[in-house]
């Protein structure tokens, strides 16, 4: 009976390779590129998950079973750790979008000037990023910091120790993240605003509707299609990334206190090669935003139509 | 403030509407404004409580010695060799790939696009060590070649969803004709197609160029050798002296930035009509 099944399904795939060869062609090179560099590394990270391999056990590793994996939800650290990264993450990505929506509502309208707007407000994107966590990382600096600085001489108010706190530093990683951030967010709406059709507002109009419920009830909803992908997107990368977390705080200080999750793994990973225990803790991240990102897709069932 | 522009503004809003974006457009350029005065600091005033915009005795110092004295030149042809041959890999496989996701029903269609937005969740941990190793057995680790397969690879993903998105806007009729006309698939493809999905393509060039342009982590994994040191690896050196290099740092962050900044003020048009994400459907 399964053998029947395995040959059905065999055959439904020759079939289908002969049908679509040409689609075959196009991606193949794609996935083989992907496959070397990431496919491979991943199914190859699975099995380091379930040793020991470590500075001591570099060579001689062997498989100890789900023992990292124990040591990963055993420390109190991780529930701090990823409790900080979902806080990092809403907090960022609700920014992003509240900024870069209003900021293209603002820059859709008829405004003299706003291609010169609309130009300088992407300009944070087009920085790279370790430039940007460096860059700032000096702008936070006590003394000499022009952050600092703005606030003594601009505002009149007392100096903020930006890098020498835990709650400091972490503020002047969202403040980096929040920056870099929005511009992305701000040409996804721009491109979803004009794309909605003028006869809608026309309709609006003579029906009576007020400028609150024509964004009320025609921009935000059809805005909310595009936007979607782009807030799944940025869960995504907000979640991870490294760079800004990092270099901003130089690895952590004060004192491994500004961590998110996967700072937190290149830390023990790099600095303390224990690769076992680092392997685990990535998949443990991983799944961790799976389930995010798919709760999200689920609920906003944002993505309907994109695939 | 709705999407609407049928109203003609009051004064009053047209005016706040200008403040509030000439205050928050100047906040957002000021970190920019900040590096470029560093650079132009001479080395006794590194430090500095002032806020002027152009400092005392500015000078070009840092970028003289950028060049002169430091192998900043080699780092930029580097940079230059690695971006250049992601750009030309990333923009041919996505273009590619983008297509047959877009026209063809296959077996594992829906898959592929899960699995390549599956591949953005991985913590960046989880791939360093294990391609480290396997860079050493395939003998690509400490070459350009290796960086640009590990980079293309980090760029596709995200490529690939982009230009199917594209693609989904333009008409399947136009293909469909030329095909009558007697063109072959790829002829089709490559004729009608292609120079129609001109923006997403731009896109794609500009996202494969900044990735490899503004990657760090894992440059600074697979290079050892400093003749073949990226811009990332040679400036994150002066950082590590944040003393004596911080205006060496900033000049070269100034001349890091001109290429993409320049691409990108270019292309900001591009922008907005060529990144879809696949969900403004015609």
């Amino acid at each position: 009976m399964s053998t029947v099944m395995a040959t059905t399904a065999i055959k439904g795939f020759f079939a289908d390779l002969k049908r679509n060869r040409l689609a075959y062609y196009y991606t193949s090179p794609a996935f083989l590129v992907m496959g070397i560099v990431i496919l491979y590394p991943f199914l190859y990270n699975i099995v380091i998950s379930f040793s020991n391999m470590s500075l001591t056990h570099f060579r001689d590793w062997h498989f100890v079973g789900l023992r990292q994996y124990g040591r990963v939800f055993a420390d109190p650290l991780f529930y701090a750790t990823f409790g900080k990264t979902l806080a990092w993450t809403i907090i960022n990505v609700f920014f992003h979008v509240v900024i870069g929506v209003g900021l293209a509502l603002i820059l859709n309208r008829p405004l003299r000037g706003r291609a010169i707007f609309r130009t300088l407000l992407i300009l944070p994107w087009a920085v790279p990023q370790y430039i940007t966590a460096l860059t700032w990382r000096g702008m936070f600096h006590y003394r000499y910091g022009e952050v600092n600085l703005v606030l003594i001489k601009l505002f009149g108010l007392p100096p903020i120790e930006w890098l020498s706190t835990p709650l400091g530093a972490f503020g002047a990683c969202l403040i980096t993240n929040i920056w870099l951030g929005f511009p992305f967010m701000m040409v996804i709406a721009l491109g979803g605003l004009q794309s909605i059709p003028h006869e809608l507002y026309e309709a609006a109009e003579v029906d009576g509707a007020g400028r609150f419920q024509q964004l009320k009830n025609i921009t935000l909803p059809l805005l909310k299609p595009v936007m979607i992908p782009a807030i799944s997107l940025g869960i995504i990368w907000t979640f991870n990334n490294f760079n800004v977390v990092w270099l901003v705080s130089n690895g952590g200080q004060p004192a491994d206190s500004t961590h998110i999750l996967v700072s937190y793994v290149y830390k023990s990973v790099f600095n303390y090669y224990r690769y076992g225990y680092g392997a685990a803790l990535s998949m443990v991240i991983f799944f961790i935003l799976l389930l995010i990102s798919v709760n999200f897709i689920k609920r906003t069932k944002g993505t309907k139509g994109v695939y | 403030m709705a999407g609407s522009y049928l109203h003609k503004d009051p004064w009053w809003m047209t005016t706040l509407i200008y403040v509030f974006l000439i205050v928050f457009t100047i906040a957002t350029i000021y970190p920019i404004i900040v590096v470029i005065n560093v650079s132009l600091r001479p080395g006794n005033m590194l430090h500095t409580t002032s806020l002027s915009l152009i400092p005392k005795n500015a000078t070009l110092e840092a970028y003289r010695t950028l060049f002169l004295h430091k192998p900043f030149l080699r780092w930029l042809f580097n940079s230059t060799i690695v971006s250049g041959m992601v750009t030309i890999l990333g923009v041919s496989l996505a273009s590619t790939a983008g297509y047959a996701f877009s026209r063809f029903r296959f077996r594992g269609h829906d898959f592929g696009m899960i699995v390549l937005i599956t591949t953005q969740m991985f913590p960046v941990t989880m791939l360093l060590v294990p391609l480290f190793i396997m860079l050493i057995s395939l003998h690509l680790y400490d070459t350009f070649l290796g960086l640009v397969i590990a980079y293309s690879a980090t760029v596709l993903p995200f490529c690939i969803w982009q230009m199917k998105g594209y693609y989904d806007t333009i008409s399947v009729s136009l293909e469909e004709a030329a095909r009558i006309d007697g063109a072959s698939h790829f002829g089709a493809f490559y004729q009608i197609v292609l120079p129609l999905a001109a923006p997403a393509l731009v896109i794609t060039a500009l996202f494969s160029f900044m990735g490899a342009w503004s990657e760090y982590l894992v440059a600074a994994v697979i290079l050892n050798d400093k003749t073949l040191y990226t811009l990332p690896l040679g400036l994150k050196q002066f950082q590590s002296n944040f003393d004596t290099e911080w205006g060496l740092y900033a000049a070269g962050a100034v001349i890091v930035c001109i290429p993409v900044v320049a691409l990108f003020l270019v292309l900001s048009r591009w922008l907005i009509s060529g990144l879809t994400l696949g969900s403004v459907k015609g």
